[in-house]
């Protein structure tokens, strides 16, 4: 087993992983650089969402999914044996595919719905601003914070989405393609937010666009499912590099287009 | 030539096929509807007649005097039903809760089984089954042994609809409250009950409907009363039975109010199903989103 020397808030150590039998990723050792957007690319069923999904134990959910290896998040292992899973989560938060807001809750009880607790109705009112706003959504919904979020946007939810994992305060934000079912213009609202919430958390974002992790994305890494099917990781650099000089043939083929 | 024609002839063939099966099935949605009607408007006729004011307000006059009414019958049947759903709902609610967190393995496999055989089983035995340890043993009748029957009738299709409906909220709003570091517990309370709010009170309302107009296991359970009865410790009037007693009476007055009794609960089970649609359609609403 190799240890990584990293300096890094989040970084894998020969980490795989099984949905029951089958397994899902291979050995994946992968240090995420700090307040920057790290891309994880590759085609589909490469196990890039699995990989994500590991990092904040949310893949553990599953019935009979499992985890070996490590993952450490300021030099702790997640899956250590006394570790709460609830407790990683509110330091490593996530956004899904599909803009999941609480169709219950207003759009301000979303913002706050996992706000750090103990906070009286002036402070949870300063924390939804705060969270829309570094969400670059607060003045599409100041006057309508009570209504429902069902009646948003897409690219509004998602970024209603990006808020209520802001607002509780995590030192990672994970993104799992946060902008595939979002049209272009939302894209790029999402795409420049994503360049300033990296000021401020350190970033790992899936994404099946190339173009998204060449314009997002200070360090990208390369998946690659292997003949078996078992996700590997294949190369991971700065990405100015990585799309320019791959130091690996596999990685060259799937950037310029040359998949097979 | 020949192949078209033979084609020409299957098509013929199938489109008759068809047409008749659409005629069959018609017919028979007919005969189902015709029948429902045909009760109605029956119940309707006997029934109106008797359907006043004092009926639903007097109580039961003895025999020869005419007027009276059902009035400590319709009170009991509320507070039957109102003990039987306060009980029902957190048992339902929760075992559904527990089945949608913790679906397989041999336990969740087992509750469900016994949750379907407890569907089928007859309301006269779940009413003897009230007797034999409420009643039986505290050697009189009570409304409370008459709740808890009704309770083992509504259970079962409480917890199998709302662990469907909790099921039927989207994995990705689960998933959404997880991430945020909310305990399994709390994210099925907090996030994905209230969205599936709208499934389970219809699963509620079809379960009083389902058990409002039993009268099996009353009989030997509430009993019946003559008197304004609210203690639950006691026998107590319910409407269901006295339409039974009623019925089979051989006093005119007393068959023209067992019909009105009928009514009655006909119009609450239509009224509790049309609820349970419409909020049915809120639920669609909501999940579609």
């Amino acid at each position: 087993m190799t240890t990584i020397a990293t300096g890094e808030l989040l970084a894998t150590q020969d980490l795989s992983a099984y949905y029951g039998n089958r397994q899902a990723v291979a050995e994946v050792t992968i240090a995420f650089r700090r307040k920057a957007v790290s891309a994880l690319i590759g085609p589909s069923g490469c196990g890039k969402t699995t990989l994500l999904r590991c990092l904040n134990r949310i893949h553990e959910i599953n019935f009979e999914a499992r985890v070996e290896g490590s993952v450490l998040l300021d030099g702790q292992d997640i899956y250590g044996g006394d570790v709460d899973p609830m407790a990683i989560r509110r330091r490593v938060g996530m956004v899904f595919q599909r803009p999941n807001p609480f169709p219950t809750l207003s759009i301000l009880d979303n913002t706050v719905a996992c706000a750090p607790k103990g906070l009286n109705r002036r402070e949870k009112m300063e924390a939804a601003e705060r969270a829309l706003r570094s969400a670059a959504l607060w003045d599409e919904v100041k006057d309508k914070l009570k209504t429902s979020p069902l009646r948003l946007s897409g690219g509004q939810q998602q970024r209603l989405c990006i808020a209520r994992a802001v607002a509780a305060e995590p030192e990672v934000l994970l993104m799992d393609e946060p902008t595939a079912s979002l049209d272009p213009i939302a894209t790029a609202v999402i795409e420049e937010l994503m360049s300033s919430l990296c000021k401020e958390f350190t970033i790992v974002a899936v994404t099946h666009n190339m173009q998204q992790a060449a314009r997002v994305s200070s360090v990208t890494a390369f998946m690659l499912a292997d003949e078996t099917g078992i996700g590997r990781l294949i190369e991971v650099d700065d990405t100015a590099k990585l799309f320019t000089k791959p130091s690996d043939r596999r990685t060259e083929d799937y950037i310029s287009g040359r998949f097979g | 030539m020949a192949q078209s024609a033979s084609k020409n002839r299957n098509l013929a063939r199938r489109r008759l096929i068809g047409g008749l099966g659409i005629a069959v099935a018609l017919a028979c949605a007919m005969i189902g509807a015709v029948c429902l009607l045909i009760i109605l408007g029956f119940v309707i006729v006997q029934g109106a007649g008797a359907l006043n004011r004092d009926f639903l307000t007097q109580l039961p006059h003895p025999v020869g005097v005419p007027g009276g009414g059902v009035g400590n019958g319709i009170l009991g049947t509320f507070i039957i039903l109102g003990i039987a759903t306060a009980m029902a709902v957190p048992i339902g609610l929760l075992t559904g809760i527990y089945l949608s967190l913790f679906g397989r393995g041999p336990i969740p496999e087992a509750l469900r089984f016994l949750s379907d055989v407890l569907s089928g089983v007859p309301s006269i035995a779940i009413g003897l089954f009230a007797y034999a340890v409420l009643v039986a043993p505290l050697k009189h009748f009570s409304a409370f042994s008459a709740s808890f029957a009704f309770m083992m009738l509504m259970l079962p299709l409480l917890v199998r609809t709302s662990e469907q409906a909790i099921r039927s909220v989207p994995q990705t709003v689960r998933e959404g409250a997880l991430a945020l570091g909310m305990s399994n517990f709390r994210a099925t309370v907090r996030i994905v009950l209230p969205t599936a709010r709208p499934a389970i009170i219809t699963a509620l309302l079809l379960a009083i409907a389902r058990v409002i107009g039993e009268t099996a296991p009353l009989l030997f359970t509430a009993f019946g009363s003559q008197f304004w009865e609210t203690n639950p410790n006691n026998p107590m009037a319910v409407l269901a039975l006295q339409v039974f007693t009623y019925a089979i009476s051989p006093y005119p007055n007393w068959q023209a109010q067992a019909w009105a009794g009928a009514l009655l609960l006909i119009g609450a089970v239509f009224v509790l199903s049309l609820g349970a649609r419409l909020m049915l359609r809120r639920a669609m609403r909501g999940l579609e989103a």
